[in-house]
């Protein structure tokens, strides 16, 4: 893999807490969600030296100490820190200005950013082509016989005699990691530790989410 | 109860006057045009409130020139500058969609009666 040029990059996990709307200085609808970041800390900071790139990693999240493994004790005892239950990995240009236990808070983004938002989407068991794909089903009525939301054909008869690996099926849908790219932040509420993000982000309310500068664009 | 309460309370409007379907509203709506801003008022019977929380709507209807006309406004939006409870309405639905088929006379909503003299009689 070829190295990307590094940028400073700014995140945070934090827990979904739902959809809600506001109206904006011009009284203008404004759908966000709401995501409780923060407290983070940092529980290591890695060099192009030591870890041949440059990240930071941040510890987020309440556990029982009984219930952390013991290398992973090991691992924030190093930072010194309590154990934490979710760790996440920022490359970024800056890991040097990051200390070992240092607190990161809702405050490190400000209103107007634009940020991605990592998270995990709602599953939604097994789901037909229809859902899962898009697939446009089969007619309702003209003699369609049963077939309503089928895919159809799936490929050729003795040429080539198999079904193409990747050939968009049925199955598991949902629950997969997703990112969604460019959401603005219409607000921050550094004293509760709260972000109002414009638009939706994945995930069930509740669920933990990494929220952190947007990759693309200015 | 959400954990985020305290943002819808922030948007929620206190001068709202209790109102429902059947009742006939002057809603007065600020208008920007350019840069001047404006108030102009809105005539009608609201014929459903629906949703709840910040997020409430309602819908009030009017026939103008001939055409009925329909807006919906969220209940708590800045955009609206007051609301004005013209008369209450005698309807036995929440949503008066059925209003759309009639025309004239048959379209009028009879006002209600206050319930307390009523009793006194």
């Amino acid at each position: 893999m070829t190295a990307t040029t590094e940028r400073s990059v700014k995140g945070l996990l934090g827990e979904k807490l739902g959809m809600t709307q506001v109206w904006d200085a011009d009284n203008r609808l404004v759908p966000v969600t709401v995501v409780a970041v923060g407290p983070c800390v940092v529980t290591q900071v890695r060099n192009a030296d030591a870890d041949g790139y440059n990240a930071v990693q941040i510890g987020y999240g309440q556990i029982d100490p009984r219930k952390v493994t013991k290398p992973l004790t090991g691992h924030f005892e190093k930072a010194g820190v309590t154990p934490r239950r979710h760790l996440a990995e920022l490359r970024t240009s800056d890991a040097g200005e990051y200390s070992l236990g240092q607190e990161i808070t809702a405050e490190a983004f400000e209103a107007g950013q634009k940020v991605d938002v990592v998270g995990r989407t709602k599953g939604k068991g097994f789901a037909g082509v229809m859902k899962r794909h898009g697939f446009a089903g089969v007619s309702a009525s003209h003699g369609a016989h049963r077939n309503h939301r089928k895919p159809g054909s799936i490929g050729g008869c003795a040429t080539p005699g198999r079904v193409f690996k990747g050939m968009r099926m049925a199955g598991r849908m949902g629950g997969v990691r997703q990112t969604t790219q460019n959401l603005q932040i219409h607000a921050v509420d550094a004293e509760k530790g709260l972000l109002l993000i414009k638009g939706a982000v994945p995930g069930p309310a509740g669920a933990v989410v990494l929220v952190r500068t947007a990759l693309k664009g200015a | 109860m959400k954990k985020f309460d305290a943002i819808d309370a922030a948007s929620l409007r206190s001068d709202v006057p209790d109102f429902r379907a059947g009742d006939t509203l002057n809603v007065h709506v600020k208008v920007i045009e350019g840069t001047r801003s404006r108030v102009q008022v809105f005539k009608g019977v609201v014929i459903r409130r629906h949703g709840g929380g910040v997020g409430e709507t309602f819908t009030v209807r009017k026939v103008s020139f001939g055409v009925g006309v329909e807006r919906t406004f969220p209940v708590h939006t800045p955009v609206i500058d007051k609301i004005e409870v013209l008369t209450r309405g005698d309807v036995r639905r929440a949503k008066l969609y059925y209003l759309r088929d009639l025309r004239g006379k048959a379209a009028k909503i009879k006002e209600k009666r206050d319930a307390v003299p009523a009793k006194k009689a």
